[in-house]
């Protein structure tokens, strides 16, 4: 037997949904401030202050916590050996863990309510920067023990393919260091040395550039381990097989080299980027469709498959035949849902024309919720009841209630963002803590503001049942035994795969020619005009 | 390398479905000529209010030779300055807009217009009204804690 380096597994992962959990009740918190149904709540500064601390913890803290403890495991179970340096994966954690810390400290007390984003020239207190720096460190700690990983395990198996669950958590290590590289260069180059006095003014056109470099990509880093559930897991789960794994290995591919250099579509509205380059990253924003449409595509097959071999008759029949009991097929059949009604969302935010009428308007918070929060959290949230028993040891407390609460995740993700993409539509700003402005409008916007405190409420109530029992599992009837191979097996498991369908090198080598064009001369150009730069400015 | 003749059928559609998607991005942009405001142009945030077009004097609305219209405005905490501007229905109109302090964003609901207004950089956008009446322009990027407050009026006209 082989150390799978459970507790370092658990603790990423209980870090993740601490972190969750808080940041569940701060969003009722939003909703109902947001919605000036609650007078005596009202608070600029809390809000502003919430609504920080809410992004960084749901965008940060939860995402990059669970792929953390997820890909230990991953590796391990996959590999069928220890981790490359036990040692080092618990260094990652604390120090993800303080930087964790040192952010929440200003987050908390109001000396960060820059939100996620943290554009400048609004400035935070130095050490938010700092900790939330440590956190993507931690994370490249972890980066680097999946690679090795499966580099040694490669060295001690020639010619062997490496696992699809472990080729796609080893892409999205990879994607994550090309990734978090932009908020990096902003940070150490930009946002530290200015917010410690060493600098005087800061070029906000060049940090929101660099910001977008790591901006598109982190959300794929996020969907990733969603993904890699979908297709190593979830068809073993519904008694089925994987319907292809080459076309899982051709999507973590694609989603490598795409997803990185299409940044631009979050600047499409600004000044300091020309057309032509916000166009060429607009070609690789509609490319990036294809990895996700692909996997739709396969997931749908597989589970088809296992709804036929459990009887499922006719063209639908399947989808009734599938085991509506086991909490993973569940949680991939909303998500699937929920990433197709959010879908259509993103290719008008995507399109090169259409993103004027949605630009910063409540219309993005909803869609990303719907993604972010629906498709991908849901895809959590199943990993977790899958994972816990074999962490633990012990029974799941209660399979009913995990499946109970994962039809109201998505039922609440609807309530909360369907309202939203109407809004949205009808003009309503992001970002807002009230909505006082002197128009018809608000009264068109009232009664989804009603509707969205709903949605808010509904998703506590699934989260306050989700960690519950987890917790509760803990004390659970011991298992007599616990499989870690329950990894889904493809219809035709491949026996060999082109080099290039193994490893990264060439497609490492793509991405840097890409990145030269998409980001280089971007940067470049940038430094050249070098725009008078902006004083700090308090909030 | 196993692929099943199913999935080459849907390998396809995607293909020409992401063809189509490009395509008609790529004809709007080509053939109609439409894009974001793109407009790379620099200015100093912090001397921008002393002289030069964004001085106060020069704000708001002035009809060109050629019938159109442009709008130079500052967003600065918590407004959009002039606080009221008057434009004609129909008729072509370049917004310039730029900030003294932080980043804000900017949007006419049921409209084109919408811009990030980022210190240091001028924004343009060229657009058309249609319909006749009152309107707001809304900042839809927070700027401080009074980010909910910053708005401004926008009345379009009948042309003539
Ligand atoms: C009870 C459920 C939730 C509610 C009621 C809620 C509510 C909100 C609200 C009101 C905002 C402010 C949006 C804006 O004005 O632009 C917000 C922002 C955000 N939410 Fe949630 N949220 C919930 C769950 C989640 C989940 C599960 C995630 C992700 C895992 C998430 C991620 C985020 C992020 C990253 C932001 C920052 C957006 C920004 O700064 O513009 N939320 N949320
Ligand atoms: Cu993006
Ligand atoms: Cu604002």
């Amino acid at each position: 037997m082989y150390d799978k380096s459970k507790s370092v597994a658990l603790a990423n992962l209980w870090v993740a949904f601490a972190a969750f959990f808080v940041a569940i009740i701060l969003g009722l918190y939003q909703v109902m401030n947001r919605s000036g149904l609650f007078p005596e709540l009202e608070s600029h500064e809390l809000y502003f202050a919430s609504v920080s601390t809410h992004g960084v913890l749901m965008g940060f803290v939860l995402t990059t916590f669970f792929i953390m403890g997820f890909g230990y495991y991953t590796a391990t179970t996959t590999l069928k050996r220890p981790l490359w340096n036990k040692g080092l994966a618990w260094v990652a954690f604390l120090v993800a863990l303080s930087g964790t810390v040192m952010a929440a400290i200003p987050l908390l007390t109001g000396k960060a309510s820059i939100l996620y984003t943290f554009y400048p020239p609004l400035m935070a207190h130095p050490m938010f920067y700092i900790g939330a720096t440590l956190l993507v460190v931690g994370s490249w700690i972890w980066c680097l023990e999946m690679i090795m990983s499966v580099i040694t395990w490669r060295r001690d198996n020639p010619g062997k393919v490496v696992p699809l669950a472990m080729y796609g958590t080893t892409a999205n290590a990879i994607m994550w260091l090309w990734t978090s590289a932009g908020v990096a260069i902003e940070m150490l180059f930009q946002l530290i040395p200015w917010s410690l006095g060493l600098m005087d003014t800061i070029d906000p056109g060049l940090a929101r550039t660099l910001f977008s470099w790591t901006l598109h990509a982190i959300v794929y880093f996020w969907l990733f381990p969603a993904y890699i559930a979908m297709y190593t897991i979830l068809p073993k789960m519904a008694g089925g097989r994987l319907f292809s794994d080459e076309m899982g290995r051709v999507a973590f591919i694609m989603l490598l080299v795409l997803s990185v250099p299409i940044g631009f579509h979050h600047l499409y509205m600004d000044p300091q980027q020309s057309a032509g380059f916000k166009f060429l990253h607009m070609l690789g924003t509609f490319g990036v469709a294809i990895p996700t449409l692909l996997t739709g595509f396969t997931v749908l097959a597989s589970l088809e498959g296992a709804g036929r071999l459990r009887g499922g008759q006719g063209l639908f029949g399947w989808i009734t035949a599938l085991n509506w009991k086991e909490p993973m097929v569940v949680a991939g059949m909303l998500a699937l849902f929920m990433l197709i009604a959010g879908g259509w969302g993103g290719m008008i935010n995507a399109s090169y024309s259409m993103n004027t009428l949605v630009h910063n308007t409540q219309w993005v918070t909803g869609h990303f919720h719907l993604i972010f929060a629906g498709t991908t959290v849901i895809m959590y949230l199943a990993v977790a009841y899958h994972l816990w028993p074999k962490l633990t040891g012990r029974r799941l407390a209660s399979r009913g209630m995990a499946v109970f609460q994962l039809w109201l995740w998505m039922i609440g993700m609807m309530v909360l963002t369907m309202p939203w993409h109407v809004l949205g539509l009808l003009g309503q700003p992001r970002r807002i803590s009230s909505t006082p402005y002197d128009s018809p409008l608000v009264q068109q916007w009232d009664p989804h503001e009603l509707a969205m405190i709903v949605g808010g409420a509904i998703l506590l109530f699934s989260a306050l049942l989700f960690v519950l029992n987890l917790l509760m599992s803990h004390a659970a009837r011991k298992l007599d035994s616990v499989s870690d191979d329950d990894w889904a097996i493809a219809v035709y498991p491949p026996m060999s795969v082109p080099k290039s369908m193994n490893g990264f090198v060439l497609w490492n080598g793509i991405l840097t020619v890409w990145m030269i064009v998409a980001y280089g001369i971007p940067i470049v150009q940038l430094l050249i005009l070098d725009a008078p730069g902006s004083m700090p400015w308090g909030y | 390398m196993h692929i099943d003749p199913l999935e080459k059928k849907w390998m396809y559609v995607v293909g020409f479905m992401t063809a189509v998607m490009i395509g008609s991005m790529a004809y709007a942009a080509i053939m109609l000529n439409m894009h974001p405001p793109s407009n790379v142009e620099t200015i100093d945030p912090k001397t921008l209010h002393l002289s030069g077009e964004f001085a106060e004097d020069n704000l708001g609305a002035t009809t060109n030779p050629d019938g159109s219209v442009t709008v130079r405005m500052v967003a600065a905490r918590y407004s959009f300055y002039p606080q009221m501007i008057e434009v004609p229905a129909d008729t072509d109109v370049k917004f310039r807009i730029t900030s003294p302090d932080v980043l804000h964003g900017v949007h006419v609901p049921f409209t084109n217009m919408s811009t990030m207004v980022v210190p240091g950089y001028v924004s343009e956008v060229n657009t058309r009204f249609s319909r006749e009446g009152e309107a707001q322009f809304l900042c839809n990027e927070y700027c401080g804690l009074g980010h909910d407050y910053m708005w401004s009026k926008l009345k379009v006209v009948p042309k003539g």
